[in-house]
């Protein structure tokens, strides 16, 4: 076990050639630290032209008519498209399909009769420069009749409507000595990463080749949707991920812009750049997470959990987009989490308003149901009159109750729980943040509103069902690594650099790795869902390990041994007292090498897949300290602690920074960020003065971080758990309850965002 | 007809001659028509502070900053920072102690605690905190930032 405060410091070499586990310096960072990324806005191609989207301005309206003829008037614009000009073009197409998602619920590229949220794309206008484009677009005239907006959820019909459970759940409410119900909200906010979405297309009309620079996340899958909509074979598309500032679920994704841009470089014959910019972003890019709960909980006389049951309402903004379904089917899938519950039933309808449509956000449906769990869970402990963490005690599930098979689907797969031991790792976070309990008996005794708060999560990560990747050896003893991982800022490319040098016994710095490009690697499936370091990583392992299979059989015959004497040494392999370098056994299977067997093919290198059927299920606790400001009603953390089970740590400080960044993330969730509207639908979170991200001055001085690998996961070589989420996930619900532990609350908080407002009104 | 001016200014000590539209932003100026692609965009109404630069010593939002503003100036962008291969112990500190994840809001960062630190060479890690909350980050937590300043700002007072 690995506990620390901060990031440990780069150690440079690994020692001996273990260098999974060890925080080595990330790859990324040279690059980055000098400015010379490679990030959207950055691709140049000679002779480009410029686009801008024209967004609707009402949030629900029938399109009488659009004039574009002033905009094509002005001296430098190329073209105007509207929804007439991509007739025949479906909507996009959702990602992860259920199969019984609402057809008609599906985006438009173009909205062609009806706009149904601020930020809608209408029209594009493509000029020679960018402020052109944006002084023309400012002159396309929409014109438009006005309907009533859908702003609230509740109350409207469902566009779908999702079950899940098992038990009887009726009976056990009716037998029940305790029963607790709530109404929870969690607010409207969404990734927001940094850098907006951008894109640069060029289309080679010798070829009939089309490039597109700027895609993250998922590029191959993308290049098929592209390829299907264009009508080309996506063998003649090549879409490139390069370095992206930040994606937490939402950049990446297939958004209209994704299909203009490319089809205006082929209509144009031009090469067309877009730059979304951070107005746009905040009403065009997936916003997430606003749900309603009403959940509840049936307890024997001991507090032991009979049942849990919950109604949530999911407001899913205008149109399903390429998630479908996906996040009310996480919420209600997780929802249960690292407890034993022995009858479950949860319902959720997913309403369509006129909204900014939702995708996935870090930790999609587990922040929310987490939240409505173990708040639930205080009030419950309150109620029955048992300790917070006792009642928390008698229903996690015990490590010999591993691995725990739930009659529950999540993503697609069965739930099985496949290894841990929450209540082991409850205990030493609390322990840990014992003296924080006597802090807030210290703050409250000075007069200050102390509160202190807890929560346990489960997550999971590693969604299958198989990921890519090819290893190759260059005579200059250089690894690359083609990988279908992409690169959001998480270090992926560290990682992955690791697990192969590794197994091959060369130095990190030696491994070169290429993510998300569809040419080199056409079969990899992308990074979301803390996928990359068990899918990618797993497959760079096996691919590296058949690389040092097929090395050996090269080495014995350069050293003239049989080939069960070769021993791997180092970045070598050796035998009776003589060594070849690997870089020498590459160099031997060029074409023309005399160690080369006939019939073999050239080159030190194999591509392989790793499969995965299940999910593996990491866990985590969250502990708060804060202390609140009754005349503001402000929330300040002042202590923060994430407990996390990873199974295996490649490289820990690039853990812990997923999770103190996601812990900051979860903070503007809990305290600060929410997109709210007026009753016509009207976006009032436009800019960041309004939507406020969390800075410096809101995150605790330290969060710290204890990340754990006691439980390796079973389910891949490398015992690997994703690290992405678990930072994010139990922010909201830990944060909820120690505010109302501070506040000294019977009752719930109510909602998310704990903003000044809603705080002073608890706290009066 | 386009509103032009001939602009002269000098980054990281390279003059420069540039034709400029009044209306055209030093951010944009500095990346598309000098190719200093290092100074980011993130929102473009001065919130983020991923644009920040160096204007005549003094940190400033390029985006809220007009190419014609900047005649004759003296800009530090993010490229001037390491010395050919070495990079700076700023520049050093971010990576050692995990300042950075996808990096886009770093060079912003970097310019911001330069211009911090030469100012205030005695800031205390308070006080780093407070400054650096000048721009965004959504990635690190802002933690590794605030170690990495106060790093450098404790070994250049032992090295002064």
């Amino acid at each position: 076990m690995s506990t620390t405060g901060t990031a440990a410091p780069a150690t440079g070499a690994a020692v001996g050639h273990r260098v999974i586990g060890t925080s080595v310096r990330r790859h990324e960072d040279d690059r980055l630290l000098r400015g010379l990324g490679r990030f959207a806005d950055d691709v140049d191609r000679i002779g480009q032209a410029h686009a801008r989207v024209v967004r609707s301005g009402s949030a629900h309206a029938e399109i009488l008519g659009i004039d574009t003829a002033q905009a094509r008037g002005v001296p430098g614009v190329l073209t105007v498209i509207t929804g007439a000009d991509l007739a025949g073009i479906p909507p996009i197409p959702i990602r992860l399909p259920r199969g019984d998602e609402p057809a008609e619920s599906l985006q438009p590229v173009l909205a062609a009769d009806r706009v149904r949220y601020v930020g809608e794309p209408v029209a594009v206008v493509v000029a020679e420069d960018p402020y052109t484009a944006e002084d023309a677009a400012e002159l396309v005239v929409v014109d438009l009749r006005e309907l009533p907006a859908a702003v609230e959820a509740t109350g409207t019909k469902p566009a779908a409507t999702l079950e899940a459970g098992y038990g009887d759940v009726a009976e056990a409410f009716a037998a029940a000595e305790h029963v607790v119900e709530l109404e929870l909200e969690v607010g409207r906010h969404a990734a927001v990463p940094l850098e907006t979405r951008g894109l640069v297309a060029e289309y080679d009309v010798a070829a009939r080749t089309l490039q597109v620079w700027g895609a993250t996340k998922v590029p191959v899958f993308n290049r098929g949707v592209l390829a299907r909509m264009l009508g080309m074979p996506q063998e003649r598309i090549r879409l490139h991920a390069m370095d992206a500032g930040g994606g937490f679920g939402a950049r990446g994704e297939f958004y209209p812009e994704d299909l203009l841009i490319p089809w205006l470089a082929r209509h144009l014959r031009r090469p067309v750049k877009w730059t979304e910019d951070r107005a746009e972003s905040l009403v065009a890019l997936n916003h997430s997470r606003q749900q309603r709960h009403r959940v509840a909980a049936a307890f024997d006389a001991d507090g032991r959990l009979l049942a849990l049951r919950d109604e949530i309402v999911h407001d899913n903004g205008a149109y399903l987009r390429t998630h479908g379904l996906l996040v009310p089917e996480l919420t209600i899938g997780m929802l249960p989490g690292p407890y034993r519950v022995p009858a479950y039933h949860a319902a959720v309808d997913v309403v369509l308003t006129n909204k900014t449509p939702c995708g996935t956000y870090r930790a999609p449906g587990r922040y929310e149901g987490t939240f409505a769990r173990e708040h639930l869970l205080d009030v419950a402990a309150d109620r029955i009159g048992l300790d917070r963490a006792e009642l928390r005690r008698r229903n996690l599930l015990r490590a010999d109750e591993m691995p725990h098979v739930r009659p529950l689907r999540a993503l697609g797969t069965d739930v099985v729980l496949d290894a841990g031991d929450y209540p082991g790792l409850l205990g030493t976070a609390l322990e840990r943040t014992l003296p924080w309990r006597a802090e807030a008996e210290r703050l409250r005794a000075e007069g200050r509103t102390a509160g202190f708060g807890f929560a346990v999560f489960l997550e999971k990560s590693g969604l299958g069902p198989h990921e890519t990747a090819d290893v190759l050896v260059e005579p200059s003893g250089l690894v690359r690594v083609h990988s279908g991982g992409t690169s959001l800022g998480q270090g992926i490319e560290t990682a992955l650099a690791q697990i192969a040098a590794d197994r091959l016994g060369v130095d990190d710095t030696a491994v070169h790795v290429v993510n998300g490009d569809t040419e080199l690697q056409p079969f990899g499936l992308g990074s979301w869902a803390s996928r990359s370091t068990v899918l990618a990583g797993n497959a760079v392992d096996l691919a590296a390990q058949a690389v040092v299979e097929r090395a050996r059989q090269v080495a014995a015959l350069m050293l003239d041994v049989p080939q069960a004497w070769v021993e791997q040494d180092g970045a070598g392999f050796a035998a009776g007292g003589r060594r070849v370098e690997l870089a020498e056994v590459a160099a031997a299977c060029a074409p023309g090498s005399r160690y080369l067997e006939a019939g073999t093919a050239p080159g030190l290198q194999a591509r392989r897949v790793f499969e995965a059927d299940h999910m593996t299920y990491p866990y985590g606790v969250h502990v708060a300290l804060v202390d609140i400001d009754r005349g503001t009603g402000h929330v300040s953390v002042l202590r923060y602690l994430v407990a996390y089970e990873v199974g295996r740590a490649v490289n820990p400080a690039l853990v812990e920074g997923q999770l103190l960044g996601g812990v900051a993330q979860g903070l503007g969730g809990a305290v600060y960020e929410n997109f709210h509207y007026d009753e016509q639908g009207q976006p009032q979170a436009t800019t960041f003065m309004d939507y406020l991200l969390p800075t410096a001055a809101e995150v605790p001085g330290v969060v710290e971080a204890l990340v754990t690998e006691d439980a390796p996961s079973p389910d891949n070589p490398l015992g690997v758990k994703g690290a992405g989420e678990g930072g994010i996930t139990a922010v909201g619900a830990a944060v909820a309850n120690a505010v109302r532990d501070a506040l000294g609350l019977s009752g719930d908080v109510g909602h998310l965002p704990l903003g000044p407002g809603r705080v002073a009104e608890l706290a009066n | 007809m386009k509103d032009q001016h001939l602009i002269s200014l000098t980054v990281n000590g390279e003059p420069h001659e540039v034709l400029a539209e009044s209306r055209r932003t030093l951010a944009d100026v500095l990346r598309h028509d000098l190719g200093y692609t290092g100074t980011h965009l993130g929102c473009e109404h001065g919130i983020c502070g991923a644009c920040t630069v160096l204007v005549d010593g003094v940190p400033a939002r390029s985006c809220l900053m007009f190419g014609v503003q900047a005649d004759g100036a003296e800009i530090g962008t993010v490229e001037g920072l390491a010395d050919g291969d070495r990079l700076s112990d700023l520049q050093e500190a971010f990576s050692r102690r995990h300042g950075l994840q996808c990096g886009f809001c770093t060079p912003g960062f970097l310019m911001l605690a330069e211009a911090f630190l030469a100012e205030n060479p005695g800031a205390t890690r308070e006080e780093i905190r407070e400054a650096v909350s000048a721009n965004l980050c959504r990635c690190t937590g802002y933690q590794g930032i605030v170690e990495a300043v106060t790093e450098v700002a404790e070994s250049r007072r032992e090295r002064a």
